[in-house]
């Protein structure tokens, strides 16, 4: 598998730490929102069939946090994006 | 000579170059360019190994990596590799070969026997046979089939071979050298794109290397030598024989093994004998050719049995006659040209048998048309065949039968990524699936197209597309006249009858077996395959898949894509676990870091022990010590009553820099950093997303904007990954920069009541409490040499690090454990460190093991609230704090028992030690010198309101029960004048 990383290009699978869906991305909810919020954000997770977003990090490489679009059936690799670009700030 | 069943003239082997070599003990001789299978027919022999199961003589079959029965252990001791393809193997001088299965001998197999009980042993006889009684199946039956049922045996000995692994890239990976590869590699490699062409063979060119077909007039070897020169001469095209494609996976990525040692007689010492690579390609081309399948008819196994493109092979290539009366028998034309091929090499053929009923000849050959081989003889070897055709039967004396039931397209890799072989009912075969991988386009042969011109001009059109596709300009070369025409034949699997007839040699799977698996509903081709195991073992059903299936479906009145298929998973050939995990075996398994003080340490006799990846001091013991706590409990008393010196660069070390590096640092930490003072440093807590807590250190501010950050040892990676996420997700607007210097500093614990003697020793301007009060830092110089002090303790005495370029490392630390020897203390190492630590209830990784709270800890109001952190609003969940929680606590003896463990469970004094029952567990365990007593560390419900009360801590694996009391996690010191320097 090769990931295509913004920052260096295409590179081994080898070279990133996988994290997990890309829901983690999400800010964490504000101060009054329930508990049930906190564990589904923290938690809850779509597992698709097909398409999905997740989220890498290039540890042996650049340090940079990506967010890949993928295909859990085919195991298409579709495009990867910086996390900086799309993150929200605490 | 190199046998007496070596041709005159001929074949691509140079005669002037004899090699000796053993097989089952016994000098043989051969030549330069046989593989083991061709040297052991050139010497007249046929009988090669048992059968797997019912230890049948067994023959050469093949000349390729397909071979069934022709397994062989090479080499001796621990070097001995079982289940070698003695058609693969290249002969070299003093090569040590043995067959397999068969006790005591090959002539004389006890376990023939098995032959005899067939009717018992068909399929699904382990099944039925080996249920009762349950005991037995481990004691005694698995043993007993293990030893009769099996193929080599390993050495059991450490594997002395070294292996290699390399990675590839390439615009255009070409996998087969035969003619449809070569035309696709020198069509590429002209076009200017980065080639690799990969074979299994020792040498390229596949088919044409076999046949006696021409190119241009020219014979097909030469014309294969006239492109792999061409080919050689550019510096784009990388030429990897004897290096077999095994698997496709997912990005263009290929795994392939290369034989790099296997074939030399004396490897250079630092020869691996295989290299695993992985090669990461554009586009590739698949041109595996087809392999030949035999035709099933009964005891078409013996010894002489040979696919007729095996038997070319060692006619054309290896200059061997396979039999001194060759009979063949097929259903296309390629019986006819193995026939016309023996006969032009002067060897007799006695039969021509052709299935079809309309087939003509114009060989001077006795022919058979519309017929079939019914029956062989010959215990050791064919010895005579029975011919049948509607006229009558009629034996015939042959010691060699050719047989050649068609062709099976090598589709294996495009089944690799989950796909499955399509059917084609019009030349009775399976072929690639469609787009099945992505980039790989399958041409030649193994696309189904048979004939020579075919393949070339496939092999040009797949490049031409593919590197159009990549956005190449292609002239594409002109393809070359062949004399081969295009193939005609029809399917015939098995030839109807009584008697045993086999499909698959490897398994002692026969005909009958397929049916009989069919009357016990065993109808998907999934169940017949495991009930019958059609298909396993090291050629994966290669011989055997097709034909097994067609029976199936015949059996079961269904048309064989109704029936199904197998599919193929990698490796295409068998790899060696040694190849796959080159380089992991031993000290290579995982990378080794080692402390500036390694080799200091390693002089006084520490034992190094596992931290991570790195490798610390355990203990340093002294003359008349003779064990490790008497090492570790002299340790203690140093740095408790004198000083220690210890080795802490293990601990990762991130710097910061920048505006915002304070509030980032507020982010991520429990507690607030942005109004750390220059020249102070603060304990820290880190947590986890989901409020755990991740990691603790302390983080120094050497400046304004300016931090140095320790982690754990074991976290160092982890956390460093946490601040890039943090600051990347949740905080990229932050004006922060951070690295790891974890590697460029040393960094020494000096503690002790006399530690500011021995710092002081060494620096150029010396500190007093004034110049650096506990939780202090500073920039120091040491001979000029820049180094940074902190005021830090991980013993809870007066405890300095004092940190220096790495470089200094090893030199500094045989001087500072110089001079704390000379104030009466020493070096100490990580079982002092852990004792030190656990008197005063710090925590390590045994403590913060993912599972535990800040509130668990009894560290909760380190979680500041008049700010944000990550994991603060996920730790306030219900569950996560309150008196369930098991909360850390100290454990003493307080009966007569005084041993406490790590690991041991805790309950009430008077419950029983069931799990209902567990209240919390023992993280932490020591014998105290300094308190004269046994220490513990650990987790109990509620443990922090239950201080004084005497539970049970039982440790059901080593038999050990133990009444503690309950207290404060600080042993010793509560109050922490030591480390301040107020008390001593």
């Amino acid at each position: 598998m090769r990931i295509p990383c913004p920052l260096c290009g295409d590179r081994d699978r080898r070279e990133f730490y996988y994290m997990g869906a890309a829901e983690a991305l999400t800010a964490p909810p504000g101060p009054e929102a329930p508990p049930e919020v906190i564990d589904d954000q923290l938690h809850l997770r779509t597992n698709p069939a097909g398409e999905t977003r997740d989220v890498w990090y290039h540890e042996t490489g650049c340090g940079a946090w990506l967010i890949v679009t993928r295909d859990t059936v085919t195991h298409a690799v579709h495009g990867a994006v910086l996390a900086e670009r799309r993150g929200t700030t605490a | 000579m190199s046998g007496p069943m070596r041709l005159e003239k001929g074949g691509l082997i140079d005669r002037s170059r004899e090699i000796r070599f053993q097989f089952d003990d016994q000098w043989m001789g051969g030549v330069a360019g046989d593989t083991l299978a061709s040297a052991l027919l050139a010497n007249g022999v046929r009988l090669v190994g048992r059968s797997f199961k019912y230890h049948r003589p067994r023959g050469i079959l093949t000349a390729g990596s397909e071979e069934p029965n022709a397994l062989v252990e090479i080499g001796k001791a621990a070097r001995r590799t079982p289940n070698v393809r003695a058609t693969t193997q290249e002969l070299y001088e003093g090569l040590y070969a043995v067959s397999q299965n068969r006790f005591p001998s090959l002539k004389w197999d006890l376990l023939e026997v098995n032959d005899l009980f067939a009717p018992f042993l068909g399929a699904g006889f382990y099944y039925k046979t080996f249920m009762w009684p349950r005991a037995f199946w481990e004691r005694l039956y698995e043993p007993l089939i293990r030893r009769a049922a099996g193929l080599g045996a390993l050495s059991k000995q450490t594997n002395p071979d070294h292996y290699e692994k390399a990675f590839a890239h390439c615009d255009l990976l070409v996998i087969g050298a035969g003619p449809t590869g070569l035309m696709a590699a020198l069509t590429a490699a002209r076009a200017g794109a980065d080639v690799i062409l990969a074979d299994e063979g020792d040498r390229m060119g596949g088919r044409l290397l076999s046949e006696t077909i021409t190119l241009d007039g020219q014979p097909g070897p030469d014309w294969v030598a006239g492109v792999l020169a061409e080919l050689q001469g550019m510096d784009n095209v990388r030429l990897m024989p004897r290096t077999t494609v095994t698997g496709a996976y997912d990005g263009g990525t290929f795994g392939a093994v290369e034989r790099v040692g296997l074939h030399l007689s004396a490897p250079a010492a630092d020869l691996p004998l295989e290299c695993f690579w992985r090669i990461t390609a554009r586009r590739a081309i698949l041109a595996a050719g087809a392999l030949e399948r035999p035709i099933a008819f009964r005891d078409n196994d013996r010894p002489g049995v040979m696919l007729a493109s095996a038997v070319r092979s060692y006619v054309n290539r290896y200059a061997v006659a396979p039999g001194r009366k060759v009979a063949v028998f097929g259903t296309s034309d390629d019986a006819h040209r193995t026939v016309a091929d023996l006969q032009a090499a002067g060897v007799e053929v006695v039969a021509l048998i052709d299935a079809r009923a309309d087939a003509t000849t114009t060989l001077d050959v006795p022919f058979y048309a519309g017929a079939t081989v019914t029956g062989t003889e010959g215990r050791l070897g064919l010895r005579r065949i029975t011919v049948t055709r509607a006229a009558g039967s009629r034996v015939i004396d042959a010691d060699c039968l050719a047989i050649s039931g068609g062709w099976n397209p090598t589709v294996h890799l495009t089944c690799h990524m989950n796909a499955r072989p399509v059917w084609r009912e019009d030349i009775a075969a399976f072929v690639p699936p469609e787009g099945a991988v992505p980039g790989l386009t399958p041409a030649g042969a193994c696309a189904s197209r048979f004939a020579t011109t075919d393949c070339l001009g496939d092999g040009v059109a797949a490049a031409t597309e593919a590197l159009t596709a990549l956005g190449a300009k292609v002239s594409p070369p002109d393809l070359p006249r062949t004399d081969d025409a295009a193939w005609r034949g029809a399917a015939l699997w098995a030839v109807p009858g009584k008697g045993r007839a086999w499909l698959d040699f490897q398994n002692d799977v026969t005909v009958k077996d397929v049916q009989q698996a069919a009357r016990e509903n065993m109808v998907s081709v999934e169940h017949m395959k495991r009930y019958t195991t059609q298909g396993m073992a090291p050629d994966q059903g290669k011989n055997s898949n097709v034909a097994a299936l067609a029976m199936l479906a015949d059996v079961t009145g269904r048309a064989i894509p109704e029936t199904g298929t197998t599919t193929f998973r990698p490796p295409y050939t068998p790899v060696a676990i040694a190849t796959m995990g080159a380089g992991g075996q031993g000290a290579g398994f995982a990378p080794q870091r080692y402390m500036t003080s390694h080799d200091a340490s390693v002089e006084k006799g520490a034992p190094m022990i596992e931290a991570g990846l790195w490798y610390r001091p355990s203990y340093f013991p002294r003359a008349g010590e003779r064990t490790w706590r008497e090492a570790c409990d002299r340790e203690v008393g140093h740095v408790r009553t004198a000083v220690g010196v210890c080795d802490v660069s293990t601990l990762g070390k991130i710097e910061l820099h920048g505006p915002d590096a304070g509030r980032f640092l507020d982010l991520v930490y429990t507690n607030t950093f942005s109004t750390l003072a220059p020249g102070r440093t603060r304990y820290g807590l880190m947590l986890r997303e989901d409020g755990h807590v991740m990691d603790d250190g302390t983080t120094a501010c050497l400046a304004e904007g300016h931090y140095l950050m320790t982690t754990t040892t074991a976290a160092a990676g982890q956390v460093m990954r946490h601040l890039d996420f943090v600051q990347q997700v949740h905080a990229p607007g932050m004006a922060v920069r951070f690295t790891s210097v974890t590697e460029q500093w040393a960094q020494f614990a000096i503690a002790g009541p006399r530690a500011l003697e021995v710092v002081n020793g060494f620096l150029d301007t010396p500190v007093d409490d004034a110049a650096l009060p506990f939780m202090g830092n500073c920039a120091v110089t040491l001979g000029g040499i820049g180094g940074r002090l902190f005021r830090i303790s991980f013993s809870g005495e007066r405890g300095y690090e004092l940190a220096v370029p790495a470089r200094y490392g090893a030199a500094l630390f045989r001087d500072l454990v110089a001079r704390a020897e000379g104030l009466g203390g020493g070096a100490y190492g990580m079982e002092a460190l852990n004792v030190l630590r656990i008197e005063k209830g710090f925590l390590t990784h045994a403590e913060l093991h993912g599972r535990t709270t800040a509130f668990d800890l009894g560290l909760a109001k380190m979680v500041s609230a008049k700010k944000v952190c990550v994991g603060q609003r996920a730790a306030a969940r219900p569950g996560l704090t309150g008196p369930d929680r098991e909360q850390l606590v100290g454990l003493k003896p307080a009966g007569a028992v005084k041993q406490i463990l790590a690991g041991a469970h805790l309950f009430a004094e008077r419950a029983e030690a069931v799990r209902e029952n567990d209240e919390g567990y023992v993280t932490s365990a020591c014998y105290s010198p300094t308190l004269g007593t046994t220490l513990g560390l650990g987790f109990l419900r509620n443990g922090r309101a239950r201080h004084g009360e005497v539970i049970r801590m039982v440790d059901h694996l080593r038999g050990v029960e133990t009444l503690c009391e309950v207290c404060d996690p600080v042993f010793f010191d509560p109050e922490g004048g030591r480390a301040r320097g107020e008390t001593s």
